[in-house]
C-alpha cells in the first residue's frame, strides 16, 4: 500500500491553474523530493498534501486513507517550514511539545518523547531557551524536533535548508539523510536545489509550470532525463545540449555537429536509431573525455569524437573543465585534473555514446 | 615688509594653526547649537505647560486670593478645600455631590468599553491578517471607513438604535456606543501588527493540531503586549475624554465625568468658583494622564514596532 498517493490532483486560484493533473505514488520509507525552479508549484503541491491549501480536483491518500477533505491536524503528518515557524514566546521544550499538548497527550509521555528527540537532535542544552536566542542551525533542529516528536505517517519539508549558510546546509543535509535512514521515515521534501534533490532523494519529481516533467530515481533522472528541461535543470554543470543533424547509413547513425571555422564534427553511433533529421544531442560533461588516440574508452564508439577548439579552461581541483563551442552552443567537458588541455588550442574529445540522450528540438522530448 | 613675506607669513600661520583652531571652533559651534536647541525646546515646554501651571496653582488658592492676586502667582496659602469641594460637594446642575458619582460612571463606562473593543479588535485583526477570507479587503475597508465617520453623523440613528435596544440613557448604552466606535481603530491596530507575523506560524500550529482560538490564545496573544497597550491607551483616552456621546446618550444617573465637569463649571450661583472648576478639570483629566504615565513607554514602542523576531 502506498504511503502517499496523489490522483489527478488539480489546483487553481480563480482562473489560473497552478497544478495540472498531478499523479504521484510513493511507498513507505521513500524520500520523495519535489524539485523545480521557483514558481513551478512545488510548494503549493506540498501545501495541498498537508491540507493547508484546498485542492480543486483529484484526491490525496495517506496510508490508504482518503484525506482530500480532511484538515491538516487529522492527516497524521508533520511539517518543517522554510522559516522554521517556531512559536516566538515559547521555550524550545514547549515548542516541541505544543502539538502533543494540543492533542491532550499526557505529561509523562510528553516528557519522555521530548527527552528522546532532544537527545537525537543534540539540542538538550537548548530546551529552556527561546527561539530568538538560537542560531539558524539550532532553530532548524528545533523545527525538526517538533516534527519528529509527532511520529507521523508522513513528514513534509518545505525548503528547510534554504535559510542556512552554504556550509551548514551541507552538514544539515547529511543529517537529514541520516535521520531518514535511521527512522525509515516517509518524507516529501521540497527544494529548488538540484544537488539537494540528488543527494537526498530515493525518488525525484521534477516540476515546471505546475506540470510534472519526470518522476524517477536520482539515477534515472540524471542518466535518462525525459526532456530537455529536466536535462538542463538537473546536474551541475548542466548537461550539454548540442543541436545536430542525423544521417542514417548502413545500420549506423551518423551525427553531424557544426564546428566553428572547420568542417562539421561527425560522430557515429553504432546503434541504428530511428531519429528525425534534426535533433539535440544531450551529453553530460563527464561523458566527454579526452580522446586517447588508439586506446578506446570503454563504451566509446570508434570515431565518436574529434579535434575541437577549446575556448576556456577552468581547473577545479579534482577536475578540469574545458569549454568549447559546438553547434553554436558552449559545450563543457569534464576532464581529468592532469589533462594537458590548453585554451585557444585544438584538443581531441570523445563522446561516450552509451550515455548520451537525444531530444527532439521541437518539443524537447527524449527520443532514445 | 614686502608683500611676499606677508604672504608667506600668513600661509605658514594658517598651515600651523588652521586644523587646531578649526576643530575647536567647530566644537564650540556644536555646543552653541546644542544650547540653542535646548533653549528653544525648554521655551516650548514651558509654553505648553503654562495652562497646567495656572490650573494647578489656581486650584490651590482660595477665592479671595484669586480675586486679589495675579493669575501667574504661586499660591500664598495652599488650600485643598477646592479639591474636596470638587470631589464631593460641588453642584452639577441641581445635584450637589461633586464629581464623585460621575467619576465612577466614567470608570464603569470606560473600563468595559476599552476591554471589549480591544478584545474584539484583536480578534478582528487576527482574522484580517492571518485568516483571509473572500471579500476580506472589502470588509477591512468598510471597518477602516468607520474610523472616519464624524460623531455628529451617527447621533440620531444611534439614539434610535439605543432606544430600540432599551439601552437609552444607561451606562451599558454608552459602553455599546464606544465599543462600536472603537472597533475600527482597534481592528486597524491589531491587523497591522499581526500582518507582520509570518503566515507559516499559523500553518505550523494548524499542522500541530491547534484551532482558531487555540492559535490566537497560545501564539498571538502572548506577543501582543505592545499593541494591546496602544489599543488600551488610545481607547481609554478617547472614551474617557468623550463629551458628545456622553451628553447625548446619558440619563440623569449615567452621566460621565466630562458632562458633569461641564455642568459644574456652568452652574454657578453667585461668585464663579474658579479654584473648584480648575480642581474639577484636573480630577477629570487625571486617569488619562495616569494611563499614559504608566504605559506610555509601551505606547511608543507599540506604535513603532515593526516585526516580531521568530
Amino acid at each position: 500500500m502506498p504511503i502517499l498517493q496523489i490522483d489527478h490532483l488539480q489546483k487553481s486560484y480563480g482562473d489560473t491553474q497552478i497544478l495540472h493533473d498531478i499523479n504521484i505514488s510513493i511507498e513507505e520509507g521513500d524520500f520523495l523530493v519535489l524539485v523545480g525552479p521557483s514558481g513551478c508549484g512545488k510548494s503549493t503541491l506540498l501545501n495541498c498534501i498537508a491540507g493547508l491549501e484546498p485542492i480543486t480536483g483529484g484526491a490525496v491518500r495517506i496510508a490508504g486513507r482518503d484525506v482530500t477533505g480532511v484538515s491538516p491536524k487529522d492527516r497524521d503528518i508533520a511539517m518543517v517550514f522554510q522559516s522554521y515557524a517556531l512559536y516566538p514566546t515559547m521555550s524550545v521544550a514547549r515548542n516541541i511539545t505544543f502539538g502533543m499538548k494540543v492533542r491532550g497527550v499526557d505529561k509523562v509521555t510528553q516528557d519522555r518523547k521530548l527527552t528522546e528527540v532532544a537527545r537525537q537532535l543534540q539540542i538538550e542544552p537548548l530546551l529552556n531557551r527561546k527561539p530568538g536566542q538560537l542560531s539558524g542551525g539550532q532553530r532548524q533542529r528545533v523545527a525538526m524536533g517538533r516534527a519528529l516528536v509527532r511520529d507521523p505517517k508522513l513528514f513534509l519539508f518545505d525548503e528547510p535548508l534554504s535559510n542556512l549558510d552554504a556550509k551548514l546546509r551541507v552538514s544539515m543535509r547529511t543529517e537529514i539523510k541520516k535521520l531518514h535512514q535511521d527512522l525509515n521515515a516517509s518524507i516529501v521534501y521540497v527544494t529548488h536545489d538540484q544537488i539537494e534533490a540528488m543527494t537526498l532523494a530515493t525518488r525525484i519529481v521534477v516540476m515546471k509550470g505546475g506540470v510534472i516533467q519526470q518522476i524517477g530515481t536520482p539515477a534515472e533522472i540524471y542518466n535518462r532525463p525525459a526532456n530537455m528541461f529536466v536535462a538542463d535543470f538537473m546536474g551541475s554543470p548542466a548537461m550539454n545540449l548540442i543541436p545536430a543533424r542525423v544521417r542514417s547509413e548502413a545500420g549506423q547513425t551518423r551525427i553531424e555537429i557544426d564546428r566553428a571555422g572547420d568542417a562539421p564534427l561527425v560522430i557515429t553511433d553504432p546503434v541504428s536509431r530511428d531519429l528525425p533529421a534534426q535533433i539535440v544531442l544531450g551529453v553530460r560533461p563527464e561523458d566527454i573525455h579526452e580522446a586517447t588516440g588508439n586506446a578506446h574508452l570503454p563504451g566509446t564508439a570508434e570515431g565518436a569524437g574529434g579535434e575541437v577548439m577549446i575556448d576556456i579552461v577552468e581547473p577545479a581541483g579534482a577536475d578540469t573543465f574545458a569549454v568549447t563551442h559546438l553547434g553554436g552552443k558552449p559545450v563543457t567537458a569534464r576532464l581529468r585534473a592532469e589533462s594537458a588541455v590548453r585554451a585557444r588550442a585544438p584538443f581531441p574529445l570523445a563522446f561516450d555514446l552509451s550515455k548520451v540522450s537525444y531530444f527532439s528540438p521541437k518539443d524537447g522530448v527524449r527520443l532514445n | 615688509m614686502t608683500s611676499k613675506t606677508v604672504l608667506t607669513k600668513r600661509l605658514s600661520r594658517d598651515a600651523l594653526t588652521t586644523p587646531h583652531t578649526g576643530s575647536v571652533a567647530k566644537g564650540r559651534r556644536n555646543t552653541l547649537l546644542r544650547w540653542g536647541l535646548y533653549a528653544i525646546l525648554i521655551l516650548f515646554a514651558l509654553f505648553y505647560l503654562m495652562p497646567l501651571f495656572v490650573m494647578l496653582t489656581t486650584s490651590l488658592k482660595s477665592l479671595e486670593e484669586i480675586r486679589t492676586g495675579s493669575l501667574l502667582a504661586l499660591p500664598r496659602d495652599i488650600t485643598f478645600a477646592p479639591w474636596a469641594e470638587a470631589w464631593s460637594t460641588a453642584c452639577a446642575g441641581t445635584q450637589c455631590e461633586g464629581l464623585r458619582p460621575f467619576f465612577w460612571n466614567s470608570v464603569l463606562m470606560a473600563v468595559p468599553a476599552v476591554a471589549i473593543s480591544t478584545v474584539i479588535g484583536a480578534l478582528n485583526g487576527y482574522v484580517f491578517a492571518q485568516w483571509r477570507f473572500p471579500g476580506a479587503n472589502l470588509f477591512f475597508a468598510a471597518i477602516l471607513f468607520g474610523c472616519f465617520i464624524p460623531f455628529q453623523v451617527v447621533l440620531l440613528p444611534m439614539a434610535q438604535m439605543l432606544g430600540l435596544m432599551g439601552l437609552a440613557g444607561t451606562i451599558p448604552g454608552l459602553i455599546f456606543v464606544h465599543v462600536i466606535y472603537g472597533i475600527g481603530f482597534t481592528t486597524l491596530f491589531f491587523r497591522n501588527y499581526y500582518v507582520t507575523i509570518p503566515q507559516e506560524l499559523v500553518r505550523a500550529a494548524k499542522v500541530d493540531g491547534a484551532g482558531f482560538f487555540r492559535i490566537f490564545w497560545s501564539i498571538f496573544l502572548p506577543i501582543s503586549l505592545p499593541i494591546i497597550t496602544v489599543s488600551v491607551i488610545w481607547q481609554f483616552t478617547q472614551i474617557w475624554n468623550d463629551f458628545l456621546f456622553g451628553v447625548s446618550f446619558s440619563g440623569a444617573g449615567s452621566q460621565p465625568v466630562t458632562v458633569a465637569l461641564n455642568n459644574i463649571v456652568n452652574s454657578t450661583t453667585g461668585v464663579k468658583a474658579y479654584n473648584v472648576d480648575m480642581a474639577s478639570a484636573i480630577i477629570a483629566a487625571l486617569p488619562t494622564l495616569l494611563v499614559y504615565v504608566v504605559a506610555g513607554k509601551y505606547f511608543i514602542r507599540g506604535l513603532t514596532a515593526g516585526s516580531v523576531k521568530g
